[in-house]
């Protein structure tokens, strides 16, 4: 088990950031701009759950994180569709492009 | 390498294929269910991991209520069928040398700090998480679960009033 160094379990969770990151700025789908998030937010996960393991095993702070990191991104991305269905009703397309009544 | 730790690398693995999967696929269905995959992935490492709770959280959470959310919103605004509009070359290229450079940095940077990580065990015992959960005293989390539970009360409350269909007035 401890023959994984905490740096490769850090190599997943930087990589799998900024794949997030890269799905963030190629897309113009609303929808996949919020998958996007989500991989962002697992990534995060993944590091507290890793650096409560490896560097502090006596006491349990990344988990109540990361628990608590879920039940915001279940928020978050609850009240991101309902204003992504609200936005396809008024305007026929969820793409970011085309969302430019709040402008200027 | 032993058992353990191959069985790291090929979830690795997966959760970075499916992954890049997730937000190269040209199709947004396609793309919802390589994300499911890699969340799975992730469920996966938090098992390997021994943080059974966060695993078995995370399927019931993303698994089977935030991609579901997903899949529904899509059939309601997509044709999901249709491919998608394929970036430009040249944003494909900025943000490929943009998260190449920040990628490469960080990790150097993590590389770099050398982490002394103990060797005392670790074990995570699911009664321990519901005394800490709620308990009153220095370390216990009873503020920041109140905090939360009202998050989502508000989050319920906004989303319906965010989605609900306004009647229009009959003339």
């Amino acid at each position: 088990m401890n023959e994984i160094p905490l740096s490769h379990i850090l190599f997943i969770s930087t990589a799998l950031f900024f794949i997030g990151m890269y799905g963030f700025f190629t897309r113009r789908n609303m929808i996949t701009i919020l998958m996007s998030i989500e991989l962002i937010l697992n990534s995060v996960n993944i590091n507290f759950v890793a650096f409560n393991k490896y560097l502090f095993p006596q006491n349990l702070d990344g988990v109540f994180f990361t628990i608590f990191i879920i039940s915001i991104a279940a928020a978050e991305a609850a009240v991101a569709i309902a204003i992504i269905i609200n936005l396809y009703r008024s305007l026929h397309s969820v793409d970011v492009n085309e969302t430019s009544e709040l402008k200027f | 390498m032993n058992s353990s730790s191959i069985i790291f690398y090929i979830i690795a693995a997966f959760i970075l294929s499916t992954g890049v999967l997730a937000v190269t696929t040209g199709k947004i269905f396609r793309s919802a269910i390589w994300l499911l995959f890699s969340l799975m992935g992730i469920a996966a490492l938090y098992f390997w991991m021994q943080v059974e709770f966060i695993a078995a959280v995370q399927i019931i959470i993303y698994v089977g209520g935030i991609i579901v959310l997903i899949i529904f919103s899509i059939f309601l605004t997509q044709k999901s069928g249709e491919e998608m509009p394929k970036p430009t070359l040249k944003k494909t290229i900025s943000s490929l040398l943009a998260i190449g450079f920040g990628f490469a940095f960080t990790y150097l940077l993590i590389y770099q700090y050398g982490f002394n990580s103990g060797n005392a065990p670790f074990e995570l015992k699911i009664a321990d998480i519901g005394m800490q959960m709620l308990s009153t005293t220095e370390h216990g989390f009873i503020l920041p679960f109140e905090v939360i539970s009202i998050l989502l009360l508000a989050a319920l409350i906004g989303s319906i009033v965010i989605a609900m269909k306004v009647k229009q007035p009959e003339k």
